[in-house]
C-alpha cells in the first residue's frame, strides 16, 4: 500500500513535476525509461516516489529509447497501466515501437517534451519530435501550460484505456517553455484523481495463464490492409470518446476542454492557428490589435492533433468571417508545406468561404516568438484579406536572421 | 502434409478461404491472437499436438513453408531414432512421438537441411530433394553406405 503524498488545492509547479504527480496518482505500474532532456524530470520523480513508497509500481532502467518503449509494450501487452516520457532523439529511437504499440492496440501513456531533432543539436522547443510521431496510430494531445499537462496526463489514461478505443496516447508540452517554467497548478486530491482516471481493464493480457494469447503477430498482404483500416478507425472513432473525457473533466473540476480550442474566433477576419505554449503568445497578440488597431484577431488551436479534428476545424471556419488564417508550424518540413498547413488547409477546403491560407515556419529551436511577431503575421492577414488574395508568397521563413525567406507563390495572371 | 504421419486435416486460414472472406470489422483488436478454441488447458504440454484444440488462427493449423525450395526426405530404414534432427529442428518441423521419428511436418518445414546435416547416421537417413519430388522416387535414389576411406 502505498503511501499517502501530501499536496495543496493549490501548488506552484512546472510542467514536467505536474506530469510527473498526474502519473502517480494515476497509480501507473510500470514505467520503463531512459532520460533525456527536458523530460528528464518526470521520470525521475516517477523513480522517486517508487523508491520513497508513494507507488507501488515499477521503474526500469533501460539502455535506450527504443528500449524503454518495447519494455512499456511489454508491460501493457502483459496487462500493466504503463507510462514513459521522452523528447527529441528520444522519441526519435523509440519511433519504430510507437508503431508497434498502436498497431497491437496497447493503451500507454508517453508524455512528450517537445524539443528540436538534430543536427544541429539543440536542447530547446520546437515540434519536429511531435510532428514525426504524427502517423505513428497514436492519439497526440497538446497541452500548452503546466495546468494543461497535468489534466491532458490525468485524461489520457481514460481515453487510451476505453474498451472502444485501446490506443497508446502522447501527451505533448514545450520543452522548457511549459516543462521548466513554474507556475501556479491545481490538482487533484489522490482518491478523486484515481476515481477519474478508473481502473485499468486489460484486454489479452498476457499475464493471464488460463487463457493463451499471441501478440505481435506477422500479416503479409493477405491481412495486413485490414487490421490497418480497423486500427485507423478506432483511432478516428477515438473523437467521441476524447470529447466524453473531457466533458467529464469539467463536470469535476470546472476547466473545459475541446478538440479545437478557439478565442475570439467568433467575428474574427483574421487568425493564427498554432500549438503549443505559442497560443497564448498569439492570443495576446490578438487582443492588442483589436484593442490597438480594432483589427478582428484571433486564434485556433488544434488541443487534439491526431486524430485531427477536421470536423471541428471546418466547423470554426464555417461559421466565423474568416478570410485569412496564418498557420504556425514550429517544425522544419523538409521539401513541403507545415504539417498543420496541410491538415488546416485540407479541412478549410471542405468549407464555403474558403479563408486564404499561409504557412510560417517558426520558432525553430526554441527560437522566442514574441507578441509582437504575433502582430505582425496577424497584420500581413488583414492584408491578404483586404486585398482578397495572397500578398506574399504562401509559406514563409518567420523569425530567421538573413534575406527574406519564402516558397510558393499564387499564380496571378 | 506430414510424411509417414495419419493425414492432420487442414484448417489454416488460407485452406479456409479467410482471407476472401474476412473484412476489416472483423479482424481480431491488435492481431492479437487466441491459439486455443477453448480457454487453454493450462497443462496443454502435457497434451500431444494432434490432440490439442488448436484454433484457426494457430500457425499450427497454417502452411507457412510455401518458399520452401528444397525439402528433406526421411528414410525409416536407416534411421536410429537419435532424435539429433527433433533437437535440432528450428521449426519443430520433425515428429517424433515416444522417442521414435515419424516424418517430416512439411507444413512447417521451411528447407533449412538442419536435419541433414546432423543426422550421424551412414548413409544418411534425412536427404535433400526437390522439394516437388515425389517421396517413393526419392528413397528408390537413396545412396549406398560410404565405406571409410583408408
Amino acid at each position: 500500500m502505498a503511501q499517502k503524498f501530501e499536496i495543496n488545492d493549490v501548488e506552484v509547479w512546472d510542467g514536467n513535476y505536474a506530469v510527473s504527480q498526474a502519473l502517480r496518482q494515476a497509480q501507473v505500474d510500470v514505467v520503463a525509461a531512459y532520460p533525456i532532456t527536458p523530460s528528464t524530470p518526470i521520470v525521475e520523480s516517477y523513480g522517486s516516489y517508487v523508491a520513497n513508497g508513494y507507488i507501488d509500481g515499477e521503474f526500469v532502467m533501460v539502455e535506450s529509447e527504443h528500449a524503454a518503449m518495447s519494455a512499456c509494450t511489454g508491460a501493457a501487452a502483459s496487462g500493466g497501466r504503463v507510462a514513459t516520457a521522452t523528447s527529441s532523439q528520444g522519441f526519435a529511437l523509440m519511433v519504430e515501437v510507437l508503431y508497434q504499440a498502436s498497431g497491437m492496440r496497447l493503451p500507454m501513456v508517453l508524455t512528450v517534451v517537445n524539443r528540436a531533432l538534430a543536427s544541429p543539436l539543440n536542447v530547446r522547443g520546437d515540434h519536429s519530435d511531435m510532428y514525426l510521431g504524427r502517423d505513428s496510430g497514436w492519439i497526440q494531445l497538446d497541452a500548452f501550460d503546466a495546468q494543461e499537462a497535468y489534466d491532458l496526463a490525468l485524461c489520457a489514461f481514460p481515453i487510451g484505456e476505453h474498451l472502444d478505443v485501446r490506443l497508446p496516447v502522447m501527451v505533448h508540452q514545450d520543452g522548457f517553455t511549459t516543462s521548466h517554467k513554474a507556475q501556479k497548478v491545481l490538482p487533484l486530491q489522490d482518491e478523486e484523481a484515481y476515481k477519474f482516471v478508473g481502473d485499468y481493464v486489460p484486454v489479452d493480457e498476457m499475464l493471464d495463464f488460463t487463457r493463451a494469447v499471441t501478440h505481435g503477430a506477422q500479416t503479409e498482404e493477405d491481412w495486413h490492409f485490414e487490421h490497418k483500416a480497423k486500427q485507423h478507425k478506432a483511432l478516428m472513432d477515438s473523437r467521441k470518446v476524447i470529447d466524453e473525457t473531457f466533458a467529464r473533466f469539467k463536470a469535476l473540476t470546472g476547466r473545459e476542454y475541446k478538440r479545437v480550442e478557439t478565442y475570439m474566433i467568433e467575428d474574427a477576419e483574421v487568425a493564427i492557428v498554432a500549438l503549443g505554449s505559442s497560443v497564448e503568445t498569439s492570443i495576446l497578440a490578438a487582443q492588442q490589435l483589436r484593442e490597438e488597431e480594432g483589427i478582428k484577431a484571433g486564434v485556433i488551436a488544434p488541443r487534439v492533433f491526431r486524430p485531427f479534428p477536421y470536423d471541428l476545424i471546418r466547423d470554426t471556419i464555417d461559421t466565423s468571417p474568416l478570410k485569412a488564417i496564418a498557420v504556425l508550424d514550429k517544425s522544419s518540413p523538409g521539401g513541403a508545406m507545415g504539417a498543420l498547413f496541410n491538415e488546416i488547409s485540407a479541412a478549410a477546403y471542405t468549407t464555403s468561404n474558403r479563408p486564404l491560407i499561409t504557412n510560417f515556419i517558426y520558432g525553430l529551436g526554441g527560437r522566442d516568438y514574441s507578441v509582437e511577431e504575433a502582430k505582425r503575421i496577424l497584420k500581413e492577414q488583414k492584408a491578404h484579406a483586404d486585398a482578397g488574395h495572397i500578398t506574399t508568397p504562401i509559406q514563409q521563413f518567420s523569425g530567421v536572421r538573413g534575406p527574406k525567406l519564402g516558397f510558393f507563390e499564387t499564380k496571378r495572371s | 502434409m506430414s510424411q509417414n504421419v495419419p493425414g492432420t486435416p487442414k484448417r489454416g486460414l488460407r485452406e479456409l478461404g479467410a482471407e476472401e472472406k474476412v473484412g476489416w470489422d472483423e479482424v481480431t483488436q491488435g492481431v492479437a491472437i487466441n491459439p486455443f478454441t477453448s480457454p487453454t488447458t493450462e497443462n496443454v504440454a502435457h497434451v500431444r499436438p494432434e490432440e490439442r484444440d488448436y484454433s484457426d488462427f494457430n500457425s499450427y493449423t497454417a502452411t507457412v513453408a510455401s518458399w520452401r525450395v528444397l525439402k528433406p526426405v526421411y528414410n525409416r530404414d536407416i534411421c536410429i531414432d537419435c532424435q539429433n534432427c527433433w533437437v535440432w529442428c528450428p521449426d519443430t518441423s520433425i515428429i517424433s512421438r515416444d522417442k521414435q521419428m515419424l516424418g517430416i511436418d512439411y507444413d512447417h518445414c521451411k528447407g533449412c537441411g538442419v536435419c541433414v546435416e546432423v543426422c550421424p547416421t551412414n548413409p544418411k537417413s534425412l536427404l535433400m530433394f526437390d522439394t516437388n519430388e515425389e517421396l517413393d522416387v526419392a528413397l528408390s535414389q537413396w545412396p549406398e553406405k560410404k565405406k571409410k576411406e583408408k
